[in-house]
């Protein structure tokens, strides 16, 4: 069994988000980290490779420096990591997206058994969208916002996170999953795993190697291929970063007291 | 100094486990109400941290010096009594035992120690030996099998909550000073040995530190640790290891100190304007970053010269240990003055991180005993 962990590194919005002229994103100055709901899928995958030895490949779309996110991700314990890089794919959306990676997995070879297992959404577009069409793509069985995943042989059963309660739902491999950050926290990398990670096998897949699958299209990839494109992106007005206080009531406010007090305003 | 991506990998992991999971609430019980943090010790395990460089071979990570050197540092940044606790094993701990440990020493103490299941403690100082270890009382004399050890060691780090301590003995009276002293690895729980009440710090308090008794305690000999009677000379080659990881606790406490008087110095308004704004403060901000990055190159450097087997690299440890530690008290106290009256109340981190500095020019070989190990390496 393979469980493939689709990834994608973002700008980390958490701190500020810079934009370009032409209303895009400006990348280049901001910290990169690994998509949080990503993150879950990946520990998702780990937790499955904890119980039953199975092989967790890391796979993402992006620049070659994407290639640190990915060594990050073998450190954690991924076995080994897929790149689909090559200018042919720049400025795709998600529909484009969607096809190069599909194409990319079916050109690794999706078993019987084998899962893939994605993030619900990038914290970069938030369209939760590439994750459901790879699945449609590859012609197999979806579950998006997975809060809890139990594998018993070729069936999986999964309780989905909706904004009105919870879905249980069972489906047979292959299947494609898309994680919530709630589903678990990730672990970290171990020391022994960061002085491993060079050493293990990373796939480079361009056009090249993806040109002659049936699902890769010249007129449907890249900027030219992609159906939507984006019109403006701006920086909404700044909301202070809100910190619920836990505790008792009296506990809270003597936290709350001294915060204030430590910043001078009372 | 530039790390490669390696390295670099290294320290963001090490940062964001301190980050995220040495929370102030821990940080502040431990240091009002001492004792020891064992949820956090079981995460450091865990990720191997207990084991950072220890042999993979006996259930450790394999890392080197700059692994060990990038993990003190950055876990002192945040806290530095939890940069101990994975600070121990990997040093003054584990290193007489792979100085010269037997395999199947190695096997029964390391493995355990380097996956975090078992404490091992390093017990070489006494109430009439310190800087002058040669002076040591304590003694071991063979009796069968067995050695029978009777004295008392005191200041032990991590002693109240010890699995096992490396001891330091006397098996030859008629040999003076360093000669004549012998390493057994002693079960804390083998009848005669008792520790003392943990004993009230001026910092650092989350790690206790206490006597150990022992009282005509029997060890067998598959414990004696390396040759007999040269057991002093491990002592100091353990202790090289060991000041580099004070060296990196000392400038990941400096940073700590710095970020924390960067903040402060730009929130505090007086005069209607930051203070950060006036040159009294932003001199001394710049002050204490140089010094700080000035001793992370000479850390850093030490971390490869020991791993490359320079010959030079026990003296550098000494001046990594004495450089570091007293710059870390120059920052703290820096830090302190930036911070105004406010500096001198417990509600600021400032305050705990100048408590916990001081011990940094102390264990270890204080910087009086770093000059004596400097100079002499220059005049021999």
């Amino acid at each position: 069994m393979r469980v493939y962990v689709c990834v994608k590194q973002v700008p980390d919005t958490s701190g500020k988000v810079a934009v370009k002229e032409d209303g895009t994103l400006d990348r280049g100055s901001m910290e990169t980290i690994i998509n949080p709901d990503d993150l879950a899928a990946m520990e998702a995958a780990l937790q499955l490779k904890d119980t039953t030895g199975c092989q967790v490949t890391a796979v993402t779309m992006g620049p070659p420096p994407a290639e640190g996110m990915l060594r990050e991700l073998i450190a954690m314990g991924a076995d080994d990591a897929v790149l689909i890089s090559g200018r042919e794919f720049g400025g795709s959306d998600t529909f484009a997206t969607s096809q190069i990676i599909a194409a990319a997995l079916h050109n690794l070879g999706l078993g019987e058994e084998d899962l893939i297992f994605c993030g619900r959404q990038a914290i970069d577009g938030d369209t939760a969208q590439v994750g459901p069409q790879i699945a449609e793509k590859l012609q197999i069985p979806q579950v998006t916002y997975a809060a809890d995943i139990e594998k018993n042989g070729n069936t999986l059963k999964i309780k989905r996170l909706l904004e009105d309660g919870y879905m249980t739902v069972e489906v047979q491999t292959p299947c494609l999953i898309t994680c919530v950050k709630e589903l678990n926290d990730a672990r970290y990398m171990t020391i022994k795993g960061i002085l491993e990670c060079y050493d293990k096998p990373m796939t480079v897949l361009d056009y090249n190697a993806l040109k002659d699958e049936p699902l890769i299209d010249p007129t449907t990839i890249g900027l030219k291929g992609s159906p939507t494109n984006i019109f403006r992106s701006f920086t909404p007005p700044q909301k202070g970063a809100g910190q619920m206080l836990t505790g008792t009531a009296e506990e809270a406010v003597a936290e709350l007291v001294g915060q204030l007090a430590r910043k001078h305003v009372i | 100094m530039i790390l490669s991506a390696k390295y670099e990998l290294m320290r963001k992991n090490f940062r964001n486990f301190a980050e995220t999971e040495f929370t102030t609430e821990i940080q502040e019980q431990l240091d009002r109400e001492g004792g020891f943090n064992w949820d956090i010790w079981n995460k450091m395990a865990k990720y191997g941290f207990t084991g950072c460089k220890l042999p993979v071979e006996y259930g450790g990570q394999g890392g080197d010096s700059l692994a060990y050197v990038l993990m003190n540092e950055e876990f002192s940044r945040v806290c530095p009594v939890l940069a101990i606790y994975a600070n121990t094993p990997n040093s003054l701990g584990g290193g007489p035992l792979l100085a010269c440990g037997t395999k199947e020493q190695l096997e029964k103490y390391i493995t355990p120690v380097a996956k975090g299941e078992k404490q091992i403690v390093f017990a070489l100082t006494e109430p009439g030996a310190g800087s002058d270890a040669g002076s040591m009382t304590t003694r071991a004399v063979a009796d069968g099998d067995y050695y029978v050890l009777n004295g008392r060691k005191c200041f032990i780090s991590g002693a109240p909550i010890a699995d096992y301590a490396v001891v330091y003995a006397r098996t030859n009276p008629n040999l003076k000073g360093a000669r004549g002293i012998s390493m057994f690895i002693v079960d804390m729980k083998l009848p005669g040995v008792s520790c003392g009440k943990p004993e009230p710090k001026m910092g650092i308090s989350g790690y206790p530190t206490s006597d150990i008794v022992f009282e005509n305690v029997r060890v067998h000999k598959s414990d004696l640790l390396g040759p007999l009677d040269k057991g002093y000379a491990v002592a100091m080659k353990t202790l090289d290891g060991g000041r580099l990881g004070v060296a990196a606790q000392s400038l990941g406490l400096a940073q700590g100190c710095l970020d924390e008087a960067i903040q402060y110095s730009k929130d505090r308004k007086q005069f209607g304007k930051p203070i950060s704004y006036n040159q009294g403060i932003s001199f001394m901000l710049a002050d204490m970053a140089t010094e700080i990055e000035a001793a992370r190159c000479l850390v850093y450097n030490t971390a490869m010269a020991k791993d490359a087997g320079d010959k030079n690299a026990s003296m550098m440890c000494s001046m990594a240990k004495y450089y570091a530690s007293e710059m870390a008290n120059r920052v703290a106290g820096k830090a302190i003055q930036i911070h105004g009256g406010y500096g001198f109340i417990k509600d600021y981190k400032v305050e705990r991180l100048y408590r916990d500095a001081r011990v940094m020019t102390l264990y270890e070989g204080t910087s009086q005993v770093q000059q004596i190990v400097i100079s002499r390496n220059l005049l021999k």
